[in-house]
């Protein structure tokens, strides 16, 4: 019997929730995640719902790293500014996020990423498109797409900033 | 106090908790147990709040004793006057709360 398989998929940035479900189904499946690359997903076995699998925006940190280690999470690896962790389910309940505020300055993280890679996306675009080359094209539709992906974060934010008008 | 606005629950069992100097993990193991089990913090919650409350210089880090030791924290002078004032604010809600609620 295989004991580890490995997935390539592709997750769009406002997925990122879809992603760790995807995730955590994997290991109700008895597959844990156990390392990352640029659009791929090496799992090993494990036993059906023996860890939970959480993921997060974060600065390679390794301050971080040590903190979460310290409360029973691994670190499983990281893919361009995301991070990904588990943890046995039989070491409590695993969340990276347990309120409104964190949830919504998460999303803000998310959206200064987007808007840093789509703004400098946007300036090579208009430098570009007067260039002879004429490849300024693929940094307008890069920058269009990332804009279109900041919009979908502050949606998420939105909704969640209604949510704390009323409690926390 | 210059702040009177409310501190969130995490906010507030976080300060509570490092009365005494206490490590993140512990920090989590405190709150649930004064909490009943009611409130959980999330990893990645409680150090945003740990790094935010030590910019405010409400607490702060203690050095290590020695490299393989967790980091551990604890109330300054300014954080604790914050934490008595929110302990204040949060009678004044609990006790008209009381207070209307019998005369009905």
């Amino acid at each position: 019997m295989e004991n580890r398989i490995t997935i390539r998929k592709w997750f769009w940035v406002w997925s990122f929730e879809k992603e760790e479900d995807w995730l955590n189904e994997m290991a109700m499946n008895g597959w844990v995640l156990d390392s990352v690359s640029y659009c791929t997903y090496h799992f090993v076995r494990c036993e059906p719902g023996e860890y939970s699998v959480r993921l997060e925006m974060h600065p390679y940190d390794e301050a971080y790293l040590s903190f979460m280690r310290e409360t029973g999470a691994e670190y499983v690896g990281r893919m361009m500014m995301w991070i990904y962790f588990r943890k046995k389910t039989a070491d409590g309940p695993f969340d990276l996020f347990s309120d409104i505020d964190s949830r919504i300055r998460h999303l803000e993280k998310i959206g200064r990423v987007l808007a840093g890679i789509g703004g400098a996306n946007l300036a090579i675009g208009m430098a570009n498109t007067f260039s002879p080359a004429r490849l300024g094209w693929i940094n307008l539709l890069a920058a269009t797409l990332l804009m279109y992906a900041l919009g979908r974060i502050h949606g998420k934010k939105e909704a969640l900033e209604k949510e704390r008008a009323l409690h926390e | 106090m210059a702040e009177s606005f409310a501190l969130t629950e995490a906010t507030y069992y976080i300060l509570l908790s490092l009365v005494s100097p206490r490590h993140g993990y512990g920090i989590m193991q405190l709150t649930e147990e004064l909490s009943g089990g009611r409130v959980h913090l999330a990893a990645g919650t409680l150090y945003g709040a740990l790094n935010a409350l030590s910019a405010k210089g409400w607490i702060i880090q203690l050095p290590a004793e020695d490299d393989s030791r967790r980091k551990e924290y604890r109330l300054t002078e300014k954080g604790l006057q914050a934490l008595k004032s929110e302990v204040a604010r949060l009678r004044e809600l609990a006790d008209n709360g009381d207070r209307i609620l019998l005369e009905e």
